[in-house]
């Protein structure tokens, strides 16, 4: 197609799936399909397209009169429609960043820097510290007091987070179990890595993953906010993986394996 | 006119609820007190200030806007555990990270039985016996009980139950 060749930055309005794979500016317009209007006289005109679920706009995104403007510049992923708990497809913009900036929902690592009275402010590398409940944990009340130290690594959820109010994390999900949040135990080294490796890394099929744990025995906590933790049996194991994680963000698979045979060779 | 004005003047003395005792609320109709009130809300919601636009048509959105990677990217669980360093996070690794597949796996209709068919017909079997003596009447239930004795005492002249014997005449 011809409209292919162009350079994206005369493109202004494009078909959605058309472009997905494709690098995407701020300020681009994606149109959807029209749905069929729900009119009880007219009858659909094509009765092979099943009808959707909600589709999903998510990250960099955001809705528009006529489709969806891109909001981040990246490269535009879309999911098919299956599965029954989200039925319909979803579109986002995969894009790089350093900063993070709290989602409700998030899992993220928190460094304890302060106790308030009755909270903990957490820094969890966004513009402001989030706000943590000694009550958020679970099994705590007001007399048993969880054992939390400034300085503590705290794994939790947030709760409330939005561009208007300061953030706020919990410990226990909503159920109120802690289902593996809280306090991280002590040892371990904690790093920083950009916010597309961490995606990467918790993909459903990660070979980095995959191929470390081949190695020797290790316990990794990913956060969402671009931190990681890394605990081994000995200081040199610890300090081995750090040093593939933040490497292999760079790294063609190639170059990774033969890093990981010589390791294992060693 | 002037007829008018007087009776708009009175009416505003009338709704007056302040005067002092001396001068008592003359004769105020319970329909009349409806009106003035009628007139007072409509001069009052009339003074409200309202846009002036045509009403905006609030379409369905078919688009969730979202603004987390979890749910589009099915993310795993951010802590692990490899080779059996910390057991119980790779207990919680398998434990969540099939939560978020077990959605689209339909739940089996057959549940496994905990009770075998034959186990329950036994049980029926005595069961209605057991039943069916809660409902017996008192004269009944006196013979049940000379039955269950004839093991253990003599064998008591049976009495014969007591029905109702019609009057002669």
């Amino acid at each position: 197609m011809a409209q292919g060749g162009k350079m994206a930055a005369g493109s202004g309005k494009m078909a959605a799936e058309a472009r997905v794979g494709q690098v995407v500016l701020p300020g681009d317009v994606l149109l959807l399909p029209a749905r069929p209007e729900h009119d009880a006289e007219q009858l659909p005109l094509d009765s092979g397209a099943a009808p959707r679920g909600r589709l999903l706009c998510g990250p960099g995104l955001r809705r528009c009169a006529a489709g969806l403007l891109v909001t981040k510049c990246g490269l535009l992923r879309h999911r098919q429609p299956g599965g029954g708990a989200t039925a319909g497809g979803a579109y986002w913009v995969d894009s790089q960043q350093k900063r993070y900036v709290p989602v409700k929902g998030d899992q993220v690592i928190g460094i304890v820097t302060a106790r308030a009275g009755d909270v903990f402010r957490l820094d969890v590398g966004g513009s402001e510290q989030a706000s943590l409940s000694y009550l958020a944990f679970e099994g705590a009340t007001k007399r048993n007091r969880p054992n939390v130290q400034v300085g503590d690594l705290i794994y939790g959820q947030f709760l409330v987070a939005n561009k208007d109010m300061e953030p706020e994390m919990v410990c226990i999900d909503s159920s109120g179990r802690a289902s593996g949040m809280g306090v991280i135990g002590e040892d371990g080294f904690l790093f920083k890595v950009s916010l597309g490796l961490i995606r990467k890394l918790l993909a459903p099929k990660c070979e980095i993953i995959q191929e470390l744990s081949q190695l020797y025995p290790f316990e990794l906590v990913l956060g969402m906010n671009g931190r990681i933790w890394v605990k081994a049996k000995t200081v040199q194991q610890t300090l081995i993986i750090v040093n593939i994680l933040e490497a292999c963000e760079y790294m063609t698979s190639e170059q990774r394996k033969q890093a990981l045979a010589k390791l294992s060779g060693n | 006119m002037a007829g008018e004005v007087k009776t708009k003047l009175s009416k505003n003395l009338l709704r007056m609820k302040e005067l002092p005792p001396q001068f008592m609320q003359r004769g105020l109709d319970s329909q009349t007190k409806k009106q003035l009130e009628e007139e007072e809300k409509k001069i009052i919601s009339e003074e409200h200030w309202y846009l002036d636009l045509p009403d905006l048509k609030e379409k369905e959105s078919f688009i969730i806007e979202e603004r987390s990677f979890m749910p589009c990217e099915d993310l795993l669980y951010g802590r692990m555990s490899f080779k059996g360093f910390n057991p119980e996070i790779e207990k919680l690794m398998v434990q969540m990270n099939s939560k978020s597949k077990k959605e689209e796996i339909e739940v089996d209709d057959k549940m496994e039985a905990d009770v075998s068919d034959e186990e329950m017909a036994r049980r029926y079997e005595t069961l209605v016996g057991t039943i069916g003596k809660k409902f017996l009447k008192k004269r009944d239930q006196r013979v049940l009980h000379d039955e269950d004795e004839d093991e253990n005492s003599n064998t008591r002249p049976k009495k014969a139950k007591k029905m109702f014997l019609k009057p002669q005449d």
